[in-house]
């Protein structure tokens, strides 16, 4: 016990601090810069020429900015449907998974109907994506509900699963039969093409999808009753259960929004700025989406930020690869260290710093 | 050799990695602690034990160091959700993406790049046997790992320090009552939990496939920890576990050289499917679960 003389104590605050809460994704995100250049210098490269590439450069013109939307979109979407699962603790880490099945079932219109034509065939996609991904979680929301299987295992090792399901159909039945061996199916028909919003840019409807999407999870988390009922099962179980809630059926409800945004996500890719399916379709956004999810404090509004923030460093790190010589691992432990800062600075909402024998110096 | 002879002895190689993860976790996860980083310390270790036996470093320094290393990377998720009582599911998983990404910044440079493994020894007589002889003919860390669940196994069965840590985990406001460090004791399981997942993690880089790969874990670190719900938090059932997967694993790469007309990818995610199927068994009876199950699994201390 004498150790701990030493060290603070968190002292749970008498109620939640609105200023550590809104202050705590900036303050994250400039610790995780910091330590990151650090990281460089060690590395032996140019701080300055790093932060010019990853923190300037996606602002500097309209055609980077440009994908920096593009990107926003699967982020965004993806992390919205996590959110709302994460509110009612279900955590479904399996969104990658769930955005491969999205982006498989979207191309299954364009891989057998090569010829058709007609503005239903994107809308369609979209939608059968959404579907693909819904069902992908719904198997997890099956082994948890039904079996009583942790849902973080299950929806990881479907993601897994789906990885190989895509190599499966990329070297066997849906390989573009002229495409050199290359794992990717045909290029789609125009008609499959989610329609661009700005001429000469690669930012499709699907961000306005997003946008559209993130406000009805505003609603829904914050006026309706459903809404309310998953965010009670999540902060007290036992009062959701006496109230007569179901544990159920949030489950289910939180892990079909999930994987059908997130199929969403994927349908929009693949039918977007892919224009084919192939084996690199995600980038890892379903994991960077719980990323995303928790910066943005699990709000629907603030992951809205959030999303555009990780796109940007997302874009920021392609150019700094190419421009300063840094391996695009950086980006992953970058999002890491950037959760990790976040749940530090997240602590304070709740608690504050107690020095010992010093009541005078306690900060928040 | 035939597969039945192929898979006895190739099995205990390839459960060493899941064996040593699953260990770990199951002593962090006994003081009442979920660390979702497996994946991510397994590859940290991995690339430095890569990175030494590589520059000549030698397997013994690779593994210490790469133990080290585990040590300190999840000795930070022990700051985050021990000492900032963040959510243990996101700084785990933050720690598995850290560590991961790390290994691959880490490890660029020794892409495909391959070192040599660790010699066999067998046991004299038994390794002579037919059919099980290649049972008793192993590398000296399978020989260690089998002694480390033994070891772990009699720790919780015999000692106070088993009791101390099962007593963290089980109810900790009623451990730190009667004078206990739940804290300390808990800081403690995370790094003995990082070290093993470094040393899994080695196995797999420096003597089961002696080569370097971005990826190389390949959900081993997460097998691992659906090894710990398996085995009901039993050291015995975990060990039977890792020989489970280590013989699926190895089976797929079996059928892959026999030419089964099977496509590869499915027999790639046999393991992860059989975690799937197998999750969904052991947890169905939810009587056995909450029998050995950890009560305080994941929740914050707060005096």
């Amino acid at each position: 016990m004498s150790m701990t003389h030493f060290l603070p104590n968190l002292v749970r605050r008498e109620r939640a601090s609105r200023k550590a809460m809104l202050l705590a994704p900036p303050l994250a995100l400039a610790a995780a810069i910091l330590l990151n250049l650090a990281l460089y210098v060690l590395m032996g490269r140019d701080p300055a020429a790093v932060v010019h590439a990853m923190l300037l450069e996606p602002f500097l013109s309209w055609s980077s900015f440009s994908e920096v939307l593009l990107k926003t979109g699967p982020l965004l979407l993806i992390a919205q449907g996590l959110a709302i699962g994460f509110r009612a603790k279900v955590f479904n880490i399996g969104a990658e998974g769930q955005f491969i099945l999205g982006a498989i079932f979207a191309s299954a219109i364009p891989i057998w109907f090569p010829q058709a034509t007609g503005g239903w065939i994107w809308p369609s996609m979209l939608l059968l994506g959404a579907i693909g991904g819904a069902l992908w979680a719904g198997i997890t929301a099956f082994w948890r509900v039904r079996l009583n299987a942790n849902e973080i295992l299950v929806s990881l090792m479907l993601s897994l699963v789906a990885a190989q399901l895509l190599y499966y159909l990329l070297l066997g039945p849906w390989k573009d039969p002229n495409g050199f061996n290359f794992p990717q199916s045909v290029m789609f028909q125009y008609d499959a093409m989610v329609p661009t919003l700005f001429a000469g840019t690669r930012v499709n409807v699907s961000l306005l999808i997003a946008i559209v999407l993130s406000l009805a999870a505003w609603v829904f988390m914050q006026k309706s009753f459903m809404g309310y009922k998953l965010q009670v099962g999540g902060l007290a179980p036992r009062a959701a259960g006496y109230a007569g809630f179901s544990e159920g059926r949030a489950i289910w409800l939180s892990l079909l929004i999930g994987g059908f945004a997130a199929g969403l996500a994927g349908a929009a890719e693949v039918a977007g700025p892919l224009g084919q399916l192939q084996r690199s379709i995600s980038t890892g956004y379903g994991y960077s989406a719980i990323i995303v999810a928790y910066l943005g404090g699990l709000h629907p509004i603030g992951i809205v930020v959030s999303a555009l923030v990780m796109a940007a460093i997302s874009i920021g790190g392609d150019n700094a690869m190419v421009s300063a010589n840094l391996p695009i691992a950086a980006v992953r432990v970058f999002q890491g260290s950037l959760l990790l800062a976040y749940l530090v600075a997240v602590a304070f909402v709740r608690y504050r710093l107690e020095w010992p024998h010093t009541t005078a110096r306690s900060q928040s | 050799m035939n597969a039945v002879e192929f898979i006895l002895a190739g099995m205990l190689a390839a459960a060493t990695p899941f064996l040593l993860a699953a260990l770990g976790e199951l002593v962090v996860e006994r003081a009442g602690v979920l660390n979702l980083g497996v994946e991510g310390l397994m590859a940290f270790g991995a690339v430095i034990a890569f990175i030494i036996v590589y520059h000549g470093g030698g397997h013994f320094i690779a593994f210490i160091a790469a133990g080290v290393c585990g040590a300190l990377l999840s000795l930070v998720f022990a700051l985050i959700a021990l000492g900032f009582r963040a959510n243990q599911v996101a700084t785990g998983l933050a720690i598995g993406i850290l560590g991961q990404g790390l290994s691959a910044l880490f490890g660029k440079s020794y892409e495909s790049l391959t070192v040599k493994g660790l010699p066999k020894i067998g046991i004299p007589g038994l390794s002579d046997l037919p059919v099980i002889g290649g049972l008793f003919t192993q590398d000296i860390v399978v020989w260690l790992s089998l002694l480390a669940t033994l070891a772990i196994w009699a720790t919780f069965a015999f000692t106070k320090t088993g009791l101390i840590i099962r007593a963290v985990g089980e109810n900790p406001k009623a451990a730190n009552a009667i004078g206990y460090p739940v804290i300390a004791v808990r800081v403690a399981a995370v790094a003995f939990g990082g070290m093993m997942a470094g040393l899994a993690g080695a196995y797999a880089s420096v003597v089961y496939t002696p080569l370097w790969a971005d990826g190389m874990i390949a959900g081993r670190g997460w097998i691992a920890i659906a090894l710990v719900v398996f085995g009901t938090w039993l050291t015995g059932r975990v060990f039977l576990g890792a020989c489970l997967f280590g013989a699926v694993s190895l089976m797929s790469l079996a059928a892959q050289t026999t030419g089964l007309d099977v496509p590869s990818q499915l027999l790639s995610s046999l393991p992860y499917i059989v975690t799937i199927i197998v999750l969904g068994i052991i947890s169905a009876d939810r009587r056995l679960l909450k029998l050995n199950g950890v009560a305080s699994l994941g929740e914050p201390f707060e005096r």
